[in-house]
């Protein structure tokens, strides 16, 4: 009996990890170097911290990105809990796989497409783009996260302890956030989690429906770059994958706890 | 059949008989409940009266509509044709939430967020009772059920007996007028199961509080319930003390689903008035029964005969009726009880059970012994149904 990895799979781990880590490795180590030059290392400095804390530009699109994730977190978490609830308590009603696979398409669907139909929608509606177009455009693109994984959640939880909870005297609103909200708890804030980091990061969508003075953080490093690259794109974009790795990271730690009981 | 019984039989708390006491009031009546699921009727215009101070069991197979009776009574499933009424009230229209009945899950459904005293106070809090109420009720019920050191544990460090007690606990707390239990013995192991049917019934006698108590297992039913109420496809087959049900059925399906039994297709050929007798292909020496009620005569009945009541002779008896011969075709040795499976010339087997009250016997029964079975008048019971 052989145990622990063979060559072959060590080979197979590194040229993976590699193939997915190295040009963000490139990217952090980068963002520390004196030179003005990105590919020319000129020793180790955080100059390009500084100036970037200066420049009021990133830091007023940084704000802008930061504001719109939160809330559309916070708005596609709860309408995703309330969508799974829907989708794993009403049992079978009319049009109940419709309505799932529905919840389920903007997975699936280019972004450039759903940025594309809210950009005529609000058009055609008439309202001026700026942030409440982002954060309403995010919240249409997460929702479904946040779906799948509360429902993932709620599949496994058992119907009972809210009945018995309703049987010794709450009504439904009390049963649910008394026992059924706290057990499903890591599932919600790890579907916030992933909302926030998928809106975070979002540069398709946002470009579609953004307007002027709701500049995102990624649009504005996409301009940036376009430019020219200047080293301060590699000390925030640093910045930024650490924020997103964090909330990862979070997320699934949250739904981890939860799935083995700690014993 | 459903009169008085004329024989007396079985164990019985002779004291507590409210459901004969035609002017005693009962705390939940199931008025002509009936309930379908799609295109299934799960209940069936069931009508059932439950005493204050009664444990009643609902006993049937799985989908036989006994837990759908029950989840009505708790507010979670609403009849489609019907009343139940608690206390005179009529229960329509009001949530799980506003009923002064509590259940016990099969599954428990304890809350795994929180500890035993909080699980056990979760009612009492929403009774909005003041702290240190509650905090004495809490105390009160973990003396109860024995878990007085496990007051902070959370769910997930209880062994299975003892989330069993705990979901007891919770239940009983609010001082509910009607306790469910819902196949509440059904994850628990042999030994403890048995244990535990004989506190839940000494825990009932203490409260003086009305159990409703629904299960597959004939064995549950029968030791803790003082009436039991047998279903079948939605309806009630009988109602009645645990000894009518086992030792007066009322239809080969009762005689069948409690205990085992053995049936002999019969036609009716004489009736004096008390004893009745029978042909069957299978007895050549002809069957007796005693039995009050009249059979119309040359009509087909079953005769009911219960393996205990069957007794094993190794040397023929005096021929007469109710004498059957065969062989023995398998044995079963279960250290108090030996089951004999009789093979009889027609083919069918019979069982007959003997208690093993000796340790050493002179002569044992053996494989492929030929054997003689007889049984008394009086163990017989005649079914038209």
């Amino acid at each position: 009996m052989r145990r622990g990895p063979s060559a072959f799979n060590i080979a197979a781990i590194v040229l993976g990890m590699g193939f997915l880590y190295l040009p963000i490795v490139l990217l952090v180590i980068y963002s520390f170097n004196e030179s003005r030059l990105v590919t020319v290392w000129g020793g180790f400095s955080t100059r390009w911290y500084t100036s970037l804390f200066q420049n009021e530009q990133l830091l007023a699109a940084a704000w802008v990105t930061l504001r719109v994730a939160f809330v559309s977190a916070t708005l596609a978490t709860i309408l995703g809990t309330l969508a799974a609830l829907g989708l794993v308590r009403a049992g079978r009603f009319r049009g109940r796989t419709l309505f799932s696979s529905m919840t389920y398409a903007p997975l699936v669907m280019p972004e450039v497409i759903l940025g594309l139909s809210l950009l005529l929608l609000f058009v055609s509606v008439g309202v001026a783009r700026g942030f409440w177009t982002v954060m309403i455009a995010h919240t249409t693109l997460t929702l479904c996260y946040a779906t799948v994984v509360v429902q993932a959640r709620l599949v496994s939880f058992d119907e009972a302890l809210e009945e018995a909870a309703r049987d010794l005297g709450a009504p439904p609103w009390k049963a649910f956030t008394l026992v059924t909200l706290p057990n499903i708890a890591p599932a919600v804030a790890a579907a916030w989690m992933l909302a926030f980091t998928l809106s975070l990061d979002d540069l398709v969508i946002a470009s579609f429906t953004s307007g002027p003075g709701a500049t995102t953080l990624p649009i504005r490093i996409y301009s940036a770059v376009r430019l020219g690259v200047s080293p301060e794109i590699n000390a925030i974009s640093t910045l930024l994958i650490g924020l997103v790795a964090t909330g990862v990271i979070a997320a699934y730690l949250l739904n981890m706890r939860r799935r083995t009981p700690g014993r | 059949m459903n009169g008085k019984p004329r024989l007396n039989i079985g164990a019985v708390r002779s004291s507590f008989a409210p459901w004969a006491d035609p002017s005693a009031k009962p705390l939940v009546r199931f008025d002509q409940v009936t309930k379908r699921f799609g295109s299934e009727t799960a209940v069936d215009a069931v009508s059932l009266d439950i005493y204050e101070g009664e444990f009643f069991a609902l006993l049937g197979p799985s989908g036989c509509g006994k837990s759908t009776l029950m989840r009505m009574l708790a507010g979670f499933e609403t009849p489609d044709l019907g009343r139940i009424t608690l206390g005179g009230e009529d229960l329509a229209g009001r949530p799980p939430h506003l009923r002064p009945v509590n259940m016990m899950f099969q599954s428990y459904a304890l809350f795994p967020h929180l500890t035993v005293a909080q699980n056990i106070a979760f009612g009492l809090r929403q009774q909005k009772k003041p702290k240190d109420e509650i905090a004495a009720r809490v105390d009160e019920m973990l003396a109860l059920v024995r878990l007085e050191g496990l007051a902070h544990r959370k769910p997930d460090q209880l062994s299975g007996g003892q989330k069993q007690r705990v979901a007891l606990a919770r239940a009983i707390a609010p001082k509910p007028r009607m306790l469910l239990l819902d196949e509440p013995l059904g994850a628990l192991d042999r030994k403890l199961r048995e244990e535990t049917q004989f506190e839940l019934m000494a825990l009932q006698q203490r409260l003086g509080m009305t159990f409703l108590i629904v299960t597959h297992d004939q064995e549950e039913a029968m030791i803790t319930a003082d009436r039991i109420a047998v279903m079948r496809a939605g309806q009630l087959a009988q109602i009645g003390r645990p000894a009518e049900v086992y030792e007066a059925p009322n239809s080969r399906y009762v005689a069948d689903f409690i205990g085992d039994v053995n049936l002999f297709e019969a036609k009716v050929t004489e009736d004096d008035g008390d004893i009745i007798r029978l042909v069957s292909p299978e007895a050549p020496d002809g069957l007796e029964a005693i039995e009050d009620d009249e059979i119309a005569l040359g009509s087909t009945a079953w005769l009911a005969v219960r393996p205990e009541k069957m007794r094993v002779h190794l040397d023929p008896p005096p021929s007469g009726p109710n004498r059957l011969e065969g062989t023995v075709a398998d044995i079963g040795y279960l250290g108090d009880w030996t089951t004999y499976l009789v093979e009889l010339p027609g083919g069918r087997t019979i069982r007959a059970a003997r208690a093993n009250a000796a340790r050493v016997v002179d002569r044992p029964v053996d494989w492929d012994d030929k054997v003689w079975l007889t049984f008394a008048p009086d163990s017989a019971v005649v079914l038209t149904r």
